[in-house]
């Protein structure tokens, strides 16, 4: 085989390190939802400045795990950002249109119940998820 | 977009991963270049030329021109 120059760390490892950083903090910040949530009626008995103090740890986890997100995104090479990209686009796009369509159904009385924000975060992930799965396939 | 890039490598001996690993890419995109699925952006284009010695037209071939 002729001489050839390898990178001394390939793509695929380099990714796989910020999907174990992003996996973490998401990790985290999905643990601090639920001591947001949870906390402040069975740990603390909504106590204000327990409360606020979940709160910012809650911001603060997240924000950490969107600069992780951004350092993943860069971590990528072209075509993986690419998909990645289209998925995310597809995804927001199909967030605000069913979204808005979803809050509207109470308002025209289609729907007896309250629109939750949670049936919604569901149908974002199962976008991104479906996309992903499409895009890979298609580069195939 | 065509391109001569399984050619080239097959010359050299080299696997798909070789490829993807000189290019600092995924063996998926190396796939996905070589089988004329995705086009490289400019600067991609050029390392792949330079990885061949080769100029970026002696590897790609636009379709009109097929």
């Amino acid at each position: 085989m002729n001489d050839i120059k390898y990178n001394e760390t390939n793509c695929t490892q380099r990714s796989n390190h910020y999907v174990k950083q992003l996996a973490l903090w998401t990790f985290a910040w999905v643990a601090s939802t639920a001591l947001l949530r949870f906390g402040a009626e069975y740990i603390w008995d909504f106590k204000a400045a327990y409360s606020i103090s979940a709160l910012l740890l809650h911001l603060a986890l997240g924000a950490a795990m969107i600069m992780v997100n951004v350092k993943h995104l860069s971590s990528l090479d072209e075509l993986q950002r690419k998909i990645t990209m289209d998925a995310l686009g597809i995804t927001l796009g199909v967030g605000m249109v069913v979204g808005i369509a979803y809050e509207q159904l109470e308002d025209i009385k289609l729907i007896s119940f309250e629109p939750e924000i949670s049936h919604l975060i569901m149908l974002m992930a199962f976008t991104y998820i479906l996309s992903i799965l499409i895009g890979n396939r298609k580069y195939q | 977009m065509k391109n001569r890039l399984k050619v080239l490598r097959a010359e050299r001996d080299w696997t798909q991963a070789d490829l993807a690993n000189a290019l600092a890419v995924s063996r998926q995109t190396a796939n996905a270049i070589e089988k004329g699925k995705f086009d490289p952006s400019l600067p991609l284009a050029f390392k792949i030329a330079r990885l061949f010695n080769l100029t970026v037209e002696e590897i790609f071939i636009e379709d009109e021109q097929t």
